[in-house]
């Protein structure tokens, strides 16, 4: 099995099985709506991107919303200059959301552990505040950019495509919103899961491992590790800015709230909590954490009562009032609690209980030799 | 002269809050070697202490009487105002002050919760494991704040007589403009005198010069058989009273809010790594620099030169500072550089 | 084949002077010893070699390329490979990859974005990977997470990663230290087998049945300086020796 998974176009199908087919075994899990599904895609590229920096060279960037917001903008630009496809748009905000991670990059990376973090975080806060500010018009300030019926649109126009009606992207033809968004933002992530599995089984990606795991050796075994964290940083932009841009394919408005810091926050936390440094990890982290913040933001004391109206009043009562500040508004208080036991008890994240439970069975099923095999960790020093 | 003299007093109050957040960091960074991303929330839960307390205070009789409209109203009065008629009012009105009594003892219960039961177990742990998992803390507690007070900002005046303005400029004969409001004066003079006990206390204890022993060279404090550990604990405390001191005070100039602290820790430990991680002096002097700074940058006429600098020139002081001088203004060479 | 040849370094931390003058000449395929008392300046010479450290005054020539000033991945780019004092290795990851790691250093240069193609396909590097391992007796491990690996067999690991890149000069900073007698006497064994490839070694030991087994020429570093030069029969009667080391006692 573990050999099978080896092969990258097994491993690739399986994945793109699975996306492609969310919309039908989510359904009874009440997460089968396209706007859901889209987030679900569009969450999943952002965190597999971070986690070619952080899971790979352990580089903590606290500031990779500025990314996503910078790809949301060039995107939203893209649909009033030039057309209403998404394709040029996809293609400008991945392209601008690398340059400009070039250049952040390559200063941040002057640095490493917690003043690298605080580098990117200040590059974000400076992004967010200035979007707000002096920035305005190209971002169009708090009301947020979006798209309007009196922008030239070149491209269209030359095509002699005229857009009718509402305002939507598109991609020739077929209409960005629903369950073709849905698609479309899948097939992105299909083709950025399959770069970031060729990468992570690249030597370019071993040496981003070697980076994590000893940068001083790696100088000494000499090689220069500056570029391979850039490209790292650069790579990981990219994905955030094409997440940005499907976040505007979707919906076609850019706000500056998209570069907080709280937005870099939250792809941490997916990336944790999936398990960063892993293939799927972040995805899964992703997946989670929105399907989540959808059902638990949803509740209300309402349907809490009529989901425990099952109990006797009194108890009822009791089960509703503890349960009832976790849900609703105050999702992110169960975020938070979730978060930190991850961190506490599972550093590894969401894999690694899997991978630990996996391996309680195999010892289970089969003695103690087994165990050893299936965890490197565990195998018997050389004799000496 | 006008102009700068009022702006440098704009920034002090900022800068003194600042700098009493970033003290606490650097101290539990120092000696535990922990960072800590949820001091914000400790400066929050000072704010809350002074709201939670003039909750209490204000605390009324609800009762029926009847009124002119034909039926009864519902009229609120104060038990303390009850009780103690105008005494219980003043002591209403300052509330803000009066909390600080109860917020040291709140806040030593908060740091050593946290110390003993989260911190302590992340000394060994990567920073990026520490990050996250005070991170996550912050996040919590501030959702439970905002479970219980809502979301939006609670305004908490400072007391009646304090609330004009000190006319300092003809105190230093610099004319009538130069105005500057009672309670940030007394907050300035509040983070001054919070930091010099803070910094005589260690400087002039036995148990002060063992902590900064330990901020040197922790192993060989160790060594020397010191419990080292019970005291770091207790430098936790005090950095969570700090901060929760600097939230109590800084509620008449910012009515608190859940969020408060998370904007305020990005700000401190931008300051902290402005000041040098690890120095205690260089956090203090980069918290008031950088209030000064953010004021002045907040001008009309430096705006009109450089738009948008007001927004951004705490960061970009960080920057620069990182870039040309890694280790901050008065850092220590080496220090968390892997 | 190149000589090292290090002239006039000196290097002080604060107003101490851990090294004074010191000069050395290294002929190509010899191999070396520096001992010492503790705290002669032994390993912050190897530092100096390595750009770890940058010394205050002097020169280090590999052959005719200036090794000060280089950041270390240049000097290891020229054919310098270190082991350090504690095993600088890969601690996460297991054994075949760190030693295929600095196996791509020596293919691939300093930087090269080799992110597409599969590292199962990159079998030339594997199997000279394999080779060396197999050399310094790792080969049954070598699937094993490197951090799991007793100290010794990190020793010899961190010496694979080094003899994978066919360096022309190797430092050794006590490559047998915290080892057992038995051990010791297997890693001598491999370093004589490696000799025979004319690798130029510079050995750091403490232990004398190391130091005499191995080299060629012996330097004598006390206080910051080179004391005493020669081959093993020189340096065993050297009465400035005894001095050093007896005097260096209390």
């Amino acid at each position: 099995m573990a050999k099978f998974l080896r092969n990258d176009l097994v491993v690739l199908a399986i994945f793109a099985v699975v996306v492609l087919a969310m919309p039908i075994w989510l359904q009874p899990l009440g997460a089968g709506y396209p706007d859901l599904l889209q987030r679900f895609a569009i969450y999943g590229i952002f965190a597999i991107g971070f986690n070619i920096l952080f899971g790979l060279t352990g580089y903590l960037s606290f500031g990779h919303a500025a990314f996503l917001g910078v790809g949301s903008y060039a995107a939203v630009w893209s649909f009033k200059l030039l057309s209403l496809n998404v394709i040029p748009a996809v293609m400008l905000s991945i392209v601008v959301a690398g340059l400009f991670a070039a250049v952040i990059g390559f200063i941040c990376l002057r640095r490493s552990g917690i003043y690298f973090s605080i580098l990117t975080l200040a590059f974000a806060q400076m992004s967010y505040n200035l979007a707000y500010s002096v920035l305005t018009p190209i971002t169009n300030g708090e009301t947020g950019l979006r798209v309007l019926r009196a922008d030239p649109r070149v491209i269209d126009g030359m095509l002699g495509v005229d857009a009718k009606g509402v305002l939507v992207t598109d991609l020739f033809g077929i209409s960005m919103s629903g369950y073709s968004g849905f698609y479309f933002c899948a097939a992105m992530l299909i083709i950025g899961f399959f770069f970031a599995m060729r990468i992570m089984r690249s030597p370019f990606g071993m040496m981003l491992k070697a980076i994590k795991s000893n940068q001083n050796r790696m100088s000494y075994t000499g090689f220069n590790t500056r570029p391979y964290a850039l490209a790292a940083f650069v790579i990981s932009g990219m994905y955030a800015g094409l997440a940005g841009a499907l976040l505007a394919a979707t919906d076609p408005l850019a706000g500056a709230e998209r570069m907080q810091w709280t937005a870099s926050g939250e792809v941490v936390l997916m990336t944790i909590l999936g398990g960063a440094g892993t293939l799927v990890g972040p995805f899964l982290g992703a997946g989670i954490i929105k399907y989540f913040e959808n059902i638990f933001s949803a509740f209300n004391q309402q349907a809490l009562n009529q989901a425990f109206s099952f109990l006797p009043e009194w108890l009822q009562d009791i089960v509703v009032g503890v349960i009832s500040p976790f849900v609703g508004e105050g999702w992110h208080l169960t975020l938070g609690v979730v978060f930190m036991l991850i961190v506490i008890f599972l550093p590894g994240g969401l894999m690694e209980g899997f991978r630990r439970l996996g391996r309680l069975f195999t010892s289970g099923g089969n003695g103690p030799d087994r165990r050893k095999a299936a965890s490197p960790a565990a195998q018997p020093q050389a004799a000496e | 002269m006008d102009a700068i003299v009022l702006q440098i007093l704009n920034g002090l109050d900022k800068g003194g809050a600042y700098a009493l957040i970033a003290l606490g960091l650097t101290l539990i960074f120092g000696t535990l070697g922990v960072v800590n991303f949820a001091h914000g929330a400790l400066f929050m839960l000072g704010a809350f202490c002074a709201v939670s307390f003039k909750k209490l205070l204000t605390l009324a009789e609800v009762t029926k009487v009847p009124s002119d409209l034909g039926f009864p109203v519902t009229k609120e009065v104060f038990y303390l105002e009850k009780w103690f008629g105008q005494t219980g009012l003043t002591i209403i009105d300052f509330a803000v002050p009066l909390a600080i009594l109860i917020s040291i003892p709140v806040m030593i219960l908060i740091g050593l919760a946290m110390e003993r039961g989260l911190v302590r177990h992340f000394y060994k742990r990567p920073h990026a494991e520490q990050i996250l998992v005070t991170f996550g803390l912050a996040i919590v507690l501030q959702e439970i704040i905002k479970a219980i007070f809502g979301a939006n900002p609670i305004p908490t005046p400072a007391p009646q007589f304090v609330s004009g303005s000190a006319n300092i400029g003809e105190w230093l004969g610099l004319g009538q403009f130069v105005v500057y409001p009672w309670w940030r004066l007394i907050y300035l003079l509040f983070s001054l005198s919070v930091l010099a006990a803070v910094f005589s206390f260690l400087r002039f204890t036995t148990w002060g010069m063992v902590v900064r022993a330990g901020m040197q060279d922790r192993e060989t404090v160790g060594l020397l058989g010191i419990n080292i550990q019970k005291r770091f604990t207790i430098v936790f405390a005090l950095a969570a009273v700090v901060a929760g001191l600097a939230g109590v005070m800084y509620t008449p100039i910012l009515p608190p809010d859940y969020h408060m602290g998370m904007e305020f820790l990005v700000l401190s430990f931008v300051v902290v790594v402005v000041g040098g991680m690890g120095s205690l002096p260089g956090a203090v002097a980069a918290g008031f620099l950088l209030g000064i700074l953010q004021s002045f940058a907040s001008m009309n006429e430096v705006k009109s030169i450089f738009p948008g600098i007001d927004q951004i020139i705490i960061y970009l002081v960080a920057v620069i500072i990182l870039l040309v001088r890694p280790r901050g203004l008065l850092g220590r060479k080496g220090v968390m550089e892997t | 084949m190149a000589n090292l040849s290090v002239k006039d370094v000196s290097k002080s931390f604060g107003g101490l002077m851990a090294l004074d003058q010191v000069n050395l000449e290294v002929t190509a395929g010899a191999v070396h010893a520096i001992i010492g008392p503790n705290g002669a300046g032994k390993s912050t010479l190897l530092n100096c070699f390595v750009g770890r450290l940058k010394p205050d005054t002097g020169t280090v020539m590999f052959g005719d390329q200036p090794l000060l000033g280089l950041p270390p991945h240049r000097i290891n780019q020229a054919g310098v490979a270190r082991v350090f004092q504690t095993p600088e290795i890969f601690e996460d990851l297991t054994l075949v990859d760190n030693v295929m790691i600095p196996a791509f250093a020596r293919r691939d240069g300093a930087f090269k974005l080799n992110a597409l193609p599969s590292l199962s396909k990159q079998t030339d590097v594997r199997d000279h990977a394999e080779h060396v391992l197999e050399d310094v007796g790792l080969a049954d491990s070598r699937n094993a997470i490197a951090g799991t690996l007793s100290r010794g067999d990190k020793r010899r690991l961190e010496l694979a990663m080094c003899l994978v890149q066919d360096p022309r000069l190797l430092l050794l900073d006590e490559p047998t230290a915290g080892m057992s007698r038995a051990d010791t006497n297997n890693t001598i064994d491999l370093l004589k087998k490696i000799g025979e490839r004319g690798i130029t070694k510079i050995v750091i030991e403490h232990d004398m049945h190391v130091v005499f087994s191995l080299a060629h020429r012996i330097s004598v570093l006390a206080q910051g300086t080179v004391i005493a030069e020669g081959s093993p029969d020189e340096i065993k009667g050297n009465p400035k020796v005894q001095e050093a080391y007896l005097g260096g006692t209390h």
